[in-house]
């Protein structure tokens, strides 16, 4: 990398002011499942500032073309660059205007190559992306992290979502799901990440693909349940607590 | 009609005594001996046409497309030497994909034919480069409704209601200008042209043509798209028997 110039001492050059090196607003978990028809995925609509619950009604997964489906969490503003980056490879796709459309596969495929490459000059976008879709009756579902790491599976999951909804999956998941199990099963891990990741919003939104389309449901909440009764008198055995 | 400029044609940065710049209007002439390509604007729509000459009976019917999208919502439809012309349409995709980058909406098709139109013009102000051997007719629709251009080699634009470019121009201007476009919707728009170019197809001359057409209307949602199988083969079908009808008399 660039030798920093002795003038430059405590001050950071001006090489490292163009690199990303933390995010700033960013969204939580995406949880996603192949299920009978396609793939569902879920996302809750928060987008936190640091430890501000700042935005609360973004939208963490977008339609790609005629086949897939884009979920983000990680830095958001990263998540609209990637999304320019699709619109540009669809729309020169569409151009060619020969029947043929770029499917889940090859999408993902390209995400690596975008996430990888900007790794390798440590530059990432601090993203880690969930990609779904349904192309000839054939169902697709991968992920990307931020240091290009790729790979397929039938259900996935980033961030907090991978160390407390996949063990989830992982138990409950079969193939086949009907729509209303992979729903369940998906509210049932959001409702987890709920109670236990403090980044999560409780307003989420499931996307499905399947062979006919994208469909994002409208917002909606969860139903939680607080009435423990140690949560009804919590200094009961330690006097002056609160 | 050929006036030969003997000593002003040799290069693009010579004028002649009496104000011409006979490079270009040598490469207008490579224009001139293409198949005839036509656009016209209808009421809610713009549809552009080709009459693809086939050279050879080993050609693959829908290859060789002389129709291009340039953007989501505007296409533009070459005549005169294919390399050229597919020079200029990366150019105008690469014109309207930064367009987009930096204003955030699709570029306005008047500000995409100002963009061709200057490129194009580019080419005729330097003695290293030669001026490009095809004009263009481009369709679109904006915020202002459906719009049709057509960039020339010279670099000249203008808009129009229909315009026609190539071998049968003159034939098909006339039958343009029987047409009532404002009345018309592309529906409709795609069986006349269909007419048209049949009927300024020279038999005697040129053998096979390739029909090719394309659309941005309501009915496709605003975006360029070659016309649907179905409605061209209708076309076709029309313009056929137009033609037998003709012959008939």
């Amino acid at each position: 990398m660039d030798q920093k110039p002795f003038s430059q001492g405590l001050l950071s050059s001006e090489a490292d002011s163009q690199r990303t090196l933390y995010p700033y607003v960013t969204g939580t978990s995406v949880v996603a499942l192949k299920y009978k028809d396609g793939i569902l995925m879920a996302a809750d609509m928060g987008g936190s500032y640091g430890s501000t619950l700042r935005y609360k009604s973004v939208e963490r997964m977008k339609s790609i073309g005629k086949h897939s489906l884009l979920g983000a969490s990680g830095e958001l503003s990263d998540f609209q660059e990637i999304l320019r980056y699709l619109d540009e490879l669809i729309l020169y796709d569409n151009m060619w205007d020969d029947g043929n459309s770029l499917g889940p596969k090859e999408v993902h495929s390209y995400l690596t190559r975008v996430m990888y490459n900007r790794r390798n000059k440590f530059n990432p976008l601090w993203s880690s992306l969930v990609l779904g879709g349904v192309k000839n009756g054939e169902k697709y579902l991968g992920m990307v992290s931020m240091i290009g790491v790729h790979f397929e599976d039938n259900h996935v999951a980033t961030g907090f979502g991978n160390h407390l909804a996949r063990p989830i999956l992982r138990e409950e998941w079969h193939e086949n799901l009907s729509f209303e199990d992979g729903v369940k099963l998906l509210e049932k891990c959001m409702r987890v990440l709920l109670y236990r990741d403090r980044s999560a919003v409780n307003k989420l939104q499931i996307a499905k693909i399947t062979e006919e389309g994208v469909t994002v449901s409208q917002p909606y909440s969860l139903k939680t349940f607080w009435g423990f009764s140690a949560f009804s008198n919590p200094t009961v055995g330690a006097e002056g607590s609160w | 009609m050929s006036s030969i400029g003997t000593g002003y044609d040799l290069s693009v940065t010579t004028f002649s005594p009496d104000g011409r710049v006979f490079q270009i209007e040598y490469a207008a002439k490579a224009v001139d001996n293409s198949g005839t390509v036509i656009g016209i604007k209808c009421k809610d729509g713009i549809v552009l046409g080709v009459e693809k000459l086939i050279t050879s009976k080993m050609m693959l019917p829908g290859s060789n497309r002389r129709i291009h999208s340039v953007h989501r919502h505007s296409g533009m439809a070459v005549a005169g030497l294919a390399a050229d012309g597919r020079q200029i349409v990366a150019r105008a995709k690469s014109e309207a994909t930064s367009y987009e980058s930096t204003y955030g909406e699709a570029i306005p098709v008047k500000e995409l034919a100002q963009r061709v139109a200057s490129y194009v013009h580019l080419c005729t102000l330097y003695w290293w480069l030669r001026p490009f051997g095809c004009g263009v007719i481009l369709g679109g629709y904006d915020r202002d409704g459906p719009q049709l251009y057509m960039v020339e080699p010279s670099g000249i634009s203008y808009r129009y209601f229909g315009a026609a470019i190539g071998k049968g121009k003159q034939a098909a201007k006339t039958e343009v200008e029987k047409l009532k476009l404002s009345e018309m919707t592309c529906r409709e728009g795609i069986i006349e042209v269909a007419k048209i170019i049949y009927k300024v197809h020279d038999e005697a001359k040129d053998k096979a043509f390739e029909l090719e057409m394309s659309w941005v209307c309501e009915e496709s949602k605003r975006q360029h798209e070659k016309v649907p199988e179905v409605l061209l083969e209708e076309a076709k079908v029309a313009a056929r028997l137009a033609l037998e009808e003709m012959d008939a008399d």
